[in-house]
C-alpha cells in the first residue's frame, strides 16, 4: 500500500465522510458501520452536531467516519445544510478535506438522490456511491446493473442494505480499496471553483441522471402501495389532524403516567443521598452547600429526566417512522398563518419537554427569520421544569372538582395552562414577524418519505444522544448557578435571634425584598419574590425555594405537600392565579437564554427573548391579578 | 419523453385523471389528477426555482396531486414521478405549470421558452 491514502499524512486519522440526500438511511448506515464507536461534538461557532465514529475495514485500517447533515444539494439552505457543503468543499475550519466521500442514496429514489452524487463527483474526490435500502428496492420488484452504473459515472458503486450488519460488506470492502490507491490532489482545485448551480445546470443534472438511469436500469421498482394508502388516511384533510390530536394526546398521556414511576426513583434516591450525607457529615458550610444546594438542586433538574426521555423516544420513533414530516404537513397552514413553517412544529414539540433541545432542533429550519422566531418562542412551550410549580399551585388553590359532567377542574387548568403558552407562542410569533422579523417567507418543499418501521439502534442511539446532552448540562451549568445561587440565599448569616427564615437575610432575600415593591401590583408577596431570584435561573428552584422561604425542611414530597397547605392558607387566590400566570411567559431559565446565545450567535436574541417574555409575563400576571381580584378572587 | 413509464402507467390505472389538453398551474389541479410539468419558473425567484428543481420539480416530470391540506387547500402533497411524495405550498406549485401527461417531449426548445413566456 505504498503511496496509498494511508501515506498521504500520516499525522491524521483517514477520514471518509457521508454524504446524503434526507431519507436515504444515512444515520441508519452510519450506525451499522460504526456501532457504538460514536462521538457527537460541536462544531465551532455554530452548534451543528459533529457526528463521527471509529471502524476497523476488513483489511485492518482505522477509519473516522464523519456522518454530515442529510442535504438534497450543495447549495445549502440551513445552517445544518451549510455544514454539509463546507466540510466536503474543505472550507469547515478545524477540519481538512476529508479523505474520500461516500454517498448514500435511496436505491428505490435515484432519480431524485443521483443529482447530488453528480455535484459531489464534480469535486474530483475520491467517491464511492452507495446504493442504500437494496433489499426494499429488489422487493419491489427492481433490477440495476451496478456495472453500467459503475463504468458511466466512473466510480465504484456497491449496494448497502444498512439495516443488516452484512449489508455493509461491500461498502467496507471498496473502502479498503480506495485507501491502497494513489491520493488525489485533483479535488483541492475543483472544490475551491466550486459555484452554486444555476437552475439551468441543475436542469443539466436532471437530464444526466435520466441518461444514466435509462442506460443502468434494466427494472424500475414498482411504486410503493403501502405508503401511499397511508396518507390517504393520514393526509385527510379530516381525519389527519384528528389522528395528529390523538398521537399528541396519547403522547402527553405516556410522557406523566409512564414516567411517574422512575421519577419516584430519583426522588427517593436523591432523599436517601441526603440523608446519608447528613447523617455522615458535621454540621458545615461545605455540608450546607452539597444537601441544599447541590444534591437537592440536581435533584430537582435530574428528575426531569425520564419524563424527557419519553417524550423525545415518541418523537424518534415517529420521526423515524416517517410520521414528523405528515405532522408538519398537516400544521404548515395553521403555522404559515402567523408567519411560521410547518418544519417547526418538530422544534416547539421537543420544547414541551424541554426548550433547549427544542432550540438546538430549529437548525433542519431553513430560514434564518423563521428559525429565530421558532426559537423566540419555543420557551412558550410549557416544558416539563414548570410542572412542579404548577402542580403545586393547582394542588394548592383549585378545587378536586368536576365541571360539566366528569372533566376534573383541576386537570381543565392545568391543559388551561398549556393551551395559554401555545396560543401566546403563535401570537408573539405572528407579531414578531409582522414587526421586527418582517421578511422573506420560506417555502415548504419538503419530503415526505416512504413509511418504515422505525429502527431500534438509531431510537436508542438518539435516545442516549438526548441524555447525554441533558446530563452534561446539569453538569455544567446548572451545577454553576446552583452554587451559585446557594451562596447568593446562604450569605450573609442571619443576625442572632432572627425570627424570619435566615434566607429573609441573605442576598437572594435583599433582592426579593427590593423587588417586592415592583412585584406588588401583580398580587406577589415577599415571600414569591425571593423564591423567583433563585427561580430565574431555572424555574422548578422555585418549589424549593419557597419552602426555604416558609421554613418548611423535610425531602420535597414533604415539602411540596406542606408548601400545598401553608401557600392554600397564606395567598389569596388572585395572587396564585397571578403566579401562574407569570410562570406561562417568563423566561426563568439560564439554560435556555444560553442555548439562544449559541444558537443566534449574539447577545441581542437571548436578551430580546428575556426582555419581551418578561413583559409578557408582567401583563399576565396583572390582568389575571387584577380581573380575580375584581370577580372576588382577594 | 412522451411516452409513459410503466410507473405512469400504473398510476393511471388506479385512477388518475387525465385533463386532456389542459394546461394549468400545479396550484390549480384538483386532487387526484396527472400530468407532466411543462414549465418551472420559480415567478422570478431564482432561489425558488433552484428549490423546486432540487425536490424534483423539472421540466418533463410526471407529476399527481395527492392530498391537499384543510384549511385554504394548502399545502399540497404531490408524487413526483412516481418514486417521491413531496409537500409544498400553493404559492410555489403555481409556480410550476403542468400539462396533459400523454403531451408531447418537452424538449430543450420548450425549456429556453420559459424565460420569455412564464407562467
Amino acid at each position: 500500500m505504498t503511496g496509498g491514502i494511508l501515506n498521504a499524512d500520516n499525522a491524521r486519522m483517514i477520514q471518509i465522510a457521508l454524504v446524503g440526500p434526507p431519507n436515504s438511511g444515512k444515520t441508519t448506515l452510519f450506525n451499522t458501520l460504526t456501532g457504538g464507536r460514536q462521538k457527537t461534538a460541536n462544531y465551532p461557532g455554530v452548534t451543528v452536531e459533529r457526528k463521527s465514529g471509529r471502524l476497523r475495514t476488513p483489511v485492518g485500517h482505522m477509519v473516522e467516519i464523519l456522518d454530515l447533515p442529510g442535504s438534497y444539494s450543495l447549495r445549502a439552505r440551513s445552517p445544518d445544510e451549510a455544514i454539509t457543503r463546507d466540510v466536503v468543499l474543505g472550507r469547515q475550519a478545524q477540519e481538512g478535506l476529508p479523505d474520500a466521500i461516500v454517498c448514500v442514496t435511496d436505491a428505490t429514489n435515484l432519480g431524485q438522490h443521483l443529482r447530488l452524487l453528480l455535484e459531489l463527483r464534480q469535486l474530483g474526490r475520491p467517491l464511492i456511491l452507495a446504493l442504500n435500502m437494496m433489499d426494499i428496492a429488489q422487493k419491489r420488484g427492481c433490477q440495476i446493473s451496478l456495472e453500467t452504473l459503475s463504468r458511466q459515472l466512473g466510480i465504484p458503486v456497491v449496494t448497502t442494505v444498512a439495516m443488516r450488519k452484512n449489508g455493509v460488506r461491500d461498502l467496507l470492502g471498496e473502502i479498503d480499496m480506495l485507501l491502497n490507491q494513489a491520493p488525489t490532489t485533483a479535488g483541492i482545485v475543483a472544490a475551491a471553483a466550486w459555484e452554486e448551480p444555476s437552475p439551468d445546470a441543475i436542469r443539466a443534472y436532471h437530464q444526466e441522471v435520466e441518461r444514466l438511469l435509462k442506460e443502468a436500469v434494466i427494472q424500475e421498482a414498482a411504486p410503493e402501495r403501502l405508503t401511499r394508502e397511508l396518507d390517504r388516511v393520514v393526509l385527510h384533510p379530516v381525519a389527519g389532524p384528528l389522528i395528529l390530536l390523538g398521537i399528541l394526546f396519547l403522547m402527553f398521556q405516556a410522557v406523566f403516567s409512564w414516567a411517574a414511576t422512575p421519577m419516584d426513583w430519583i426522588d427517593g434516591g436523591m432523599a436517601s443521598l441526603q440523608q446519608w450525607f447528613s447523617a455522615h457529615m458535621d454540621d458545615s458550610l461545605l455540608k450546607s452547600l452539597l444537601i441544599d444546594g447541590i444534591i437537592a438542586g440536581v435533584g430537582g433538574v435530574v428528575i426531569f429526566l425520564p419524563q424527557i426521555l419519553i417524550l423525545f423516544l415518541f418523537i424518534l420513533l415517529l420521526e423515524d417512522f416517517g410520521y414528523m414530516t405528515r405532522a408538519a404537513f398537516l400544521m404548515d397552514r395553521l403555522m404559515s398563518g402567523v408567519g411560521l413553517n410547518g418544519r417547526a412544529f418538530i422544534p416547539l414539540l421537543s420544547s414541551f419537554a424541554c426548550a433547549i433541545p427544542g432550540i438546538m432542533a430549529t437548525r433542519a429550519i431553513a430560514h434564518p427569520l423563521d428559525r429565530l422566531t421558532t426559537i423566540l418562542i419555543a420557551p412558550l412551550m410549557t416544558c416539563s421544569a414548570r410542572l412542579p410549580v404548577y402542580v403545586l399551585l393547582i394542588a394548592a388553590f383549585i378545587p378536586n372538582a368536576t365541571v360539566w359532567g366528569g372533566i376534573g377542574l383541576q386537570g381543565l387548568v392545568m391543559f388551561g395552562l398549556y393551551a395559554t403558552g401555545i396560543v401566546g407562542a403563535l401570537i408573539a410569533a405572528g407579531v414578531l414577524r409582522l414587526t421586527l422579523l418582517r421578511g422573506g417567507r420560506q417555502p415548504l418543499l419538503m419530503e415526505l418519505p416512504s413509511y418504515k418501521w422505525p429502527n431500534p439502534a438509531n431510537v436508542l442511539l438518539g435516545l442516549l444522544d438526548r441524555a447525554k446532552i441533558f446530563i452534561r448540562r446539569i453538569g455544567t451549568i446548572i451545577l454553576s448557578v446552583l452554587v451559585v445561587l446557594w451562596f447568593l440565599s446562604t450569605f450573609p448569616a442571619p443576625p442572632a435571634g432572627a425570627t424570619e427564615p435566615a434566607i429573609y437575610h441573605s442576598f437572594a432575600g435583599m433582592i426579593g425584598r427590593g423587588l417586592e415593591p415592583l412585584l406588588a401590583p401583580i398580587g406577589f408577596n415577599w415571600q414569591i419574590a425571593i423564591a423567583l431570584v433563585p427561580g430565574l435561573a431555572a424555574r422548578e428552584v422555585a418549589v424549593a425555594a419557597l419552602g426555604t422561604v416558609y421554613a418548611l425542611s423535610g425531602d420535597e414530597g414533604a415539602v411540596t405537600e406542606a408548601l400545598a397547605t401553608t401557600l392554600a392558607h397564606d395567598w389569596t387566590l388572585a395572587t396564585a392565579l397571578a403566579l401562574l400566570a407569570w410562570y406561562v411567559f417568563a423566561p426563568q431559565c439560564l439554560a435556555t437564554l444560553a442555548a439562544a446565545r449559541r444558537e443566534t450567535n449574539s447577545w441581542r436574541w437571548p436578551i430580546f427573548m428575556f426582555v419581551y417574555l418578561m413583559v409578557l409575563a408582567y401583563v399576565a400576571a396583572f390582568i389575571t391579578y387584577r380581573v380575580a381580584l375584581a370577580l372576588g378572587g382577594g | 419523453m412522451n411516452a409513459c413509464t410503466e410507473p405512469e402507467r400504473q398510476a393511471l390505472k388506479a385512477g388518475g385523471l387525465v385533463k386532456a389538453g389542459l394546461t394549468q398551474p400545479l396550484g390549480q389541479m384538483p386532487r387526484g389528477s396527472i400530468g407532466r410539468i411543462l414549465a418551472v419558473s420559480g415567478m422570478g425567484d431564482r432561489d425558488v426555482e433552484r428549490g423546486l428543481l432540487e425536490m424534483g420539480f423539472v421540466e418533463g416530470a410526471c407529476i399527481e396531486v395527492l392530498h391537499y391540506g384543510l384549511l385554504g387547500r394548502d399545502p399540497l402533497a404531490v408524487r413526483i414521478n412516481q418514486s417521491m411524495t413531496v409537500a409544498l405550498r400553493r404559492v410555489e406549485a403555481n409556480a410550476v405549470l403542468v400539462g396533459p401527461l400523454l403531451s408531447p417531449a418537452v424538449g430543450a426548445a420548450s425549456i429556453s421558452n420559459r424565460e420569455s413566456n412564464p407562467s
